[in-house]
């Protein structure tokens, strides 16, 4: 059977529901396409405990302090479990981490924004861990099989984040005044990010990752879910969501909500958000002071190209 | 796999239990340089939530995979014995196409 033709079959596969592990033939773009996706996923992870890090010896309580800690462990676990997904389509560990932190691939837009307040790590724990499980979860069901069982096990983890995040967001509105001002203040600052964190509407025509089923669901149906479940539990607790458009069309059968700031979105994505540089510096910094260890370990490794 | 993997490097299997009695599942792969840092590497990854009974950890070159559909899945169904046994439409489709013999698409195809 020529390339083409296997291509064909493979594509037929995947797209009926099929499955692919790590050793089975692939065309070159399915392969970089879910390196690609795995990538993003694992980068995302690594940066996404930085916000949430700042916090750990500002945390009010030492109950907090360690539940973050854990929260930051876990997050850094996904990571490299990730990552280790990843490496076995081809690409090394090394190289994924230099791509990263020369700003040649990306990490989700909302690990570029900075924390102000305890209220914010409240929000993001609840509401932000909250998106990325809608996605998630969308995903325990890639073609891809390493990833769908990797999937699989970050979703029973993240559970717990999301109520450690909802605990925290409970407790400042059951306290005073301001600290109920302070959640909606986050809230309001955080609003922006999260419609757009799942990425503008995609034709499900051209939309390779949903073709391929390396993804189950498309942008817009992930974030049509999020409202649904997460908008009744913000207003519930007397929360305003700043978005005077944001409302249910029950003929329509969706949420209608102003344009999210989609020139934000591509500008935050390639390093221009407000702690995009500040935080690549930390973990550049974290990587060159810790690399004699690596170097003990593992040894040296042969450079790839930069 | 790329030049780049450090020498001392190797990927590990790691199957857990989940309670006792039960079979060992295969949970994921690490990285590790030897056998100790694997096992630590494991724990943390699989056992740090206090998830697992046991943990088998086993470089990836010890395993020894057969997926032959032939051994594992033979055709035993005599299919081949009876006309609907044969399905030649699509692999006639790709021969004709290859030979530029196909048929012209018919109108509203």
């Amino acid at each position: 059977m020529d390339e083409a033709a296997r291509a064909e079959a493979f594509y037929a596969h995947v797209s009926g529901g099929g499955k692919v592990e790590p050793d089975d033939w692939m065309p070159d773009d399915y392969r970089a396409a879910v390196l690609k996706f795995v990538e993003m996923h694992a980068n995302s992870e690594l940066m996404g405990v930085l916000p949430e890090r700042e916090w750990i010896l500002r945390a009010p309580t030492l109950r907090r302090k360690l539940a973050l800690t854990s929260k930051v462990q876990d997050e850094v676990g996904h990571a490299q479990l990730l990552y280790r997904v990843a490496e076995d389509l081809g690409k090394p560990r090394e190289q994924m981490l230099a791509d990263l932190l020369a700003g040649k691939t990306k990490f989700h837009n909302v690990f570029h924004y900075p924390t102000r307040s305890w209220a914010d790590v409240g929000i993001i724990a609840w509401l932000v861990d909250a998106a990325a499980i809608v996605s998630q979860q969308a995903l325990r069901d890639s073609s891809y099989a390493p990833y769908a069982r990797t999937m699989k096990k970050i979703c029973w983890e993240e559970s717990v984040h999301i109520m450690h995040g909802r605990d925290v967001v409970l407790t400042l509105m059951n306290g005073t005044d301001a600290q109920r001002a302070s959640v909606q203040e986050a809230l309001d600052r955080w609003w922006g990010p999260l419609m757009q964190m799942h990425g503008p509407p995609t034709d499900p025509a051209t939309d390779r990752d949903l073709i391929w089923k390396i993804k189950a669901k498309g942008n817009e149906q992930l974030r049509q879910e999020f409202l649904s479940i997460y908008v009744p539990r913000i207003w519930e607790l007397g929360l305003t969501v700043p978005d005077p458009l944001l409302a249910y069309d029950e003929a329509a059968g969706q949420w209608v909500y102003t344009e999210p700031d989609w020139a934000e979105l591509r500008s935050v994505v390639t390093g221009h958000g407000p702690k995009s540089q500040e935080r690549l510096e930390f973990r550049r910094e974290a990587r060159d002071a810790t690399q004699w260890v690596r170097d003990a370990i593992i040894g040296p490794v042969g450079t790839a190209a930069a | 796999m790329s030049d780049a993997t450090p020498a001392k490097d190797r990927v590990w299997e790691v199957f857990r239990q989940e309670a006792e009695g039960d079979p060992m599942v295969h949970g994921g792969s690490v990285k590790a340089p030897d056998e100790e840092l694997a096992t630590h590497y494991a724990r943390e990854f699989y056992g740090r939530r206090q998830e697992s009974e046991r943990l088998w950890i086993v470089p990836r070159e010890a395993i020894t995979e057969l997926d032959d559909p032939d051994l594992l899945k033979p055709p035993f169904d005599r299919s081949f014995k009876r006309p609907g046994g044969f399905l030649i439409k699509h692999k006639l489709e790709a021969a004709r196409e290859r030979a530029g013999t196909a048929p012209a698409e018919e109108a509203g195809e």
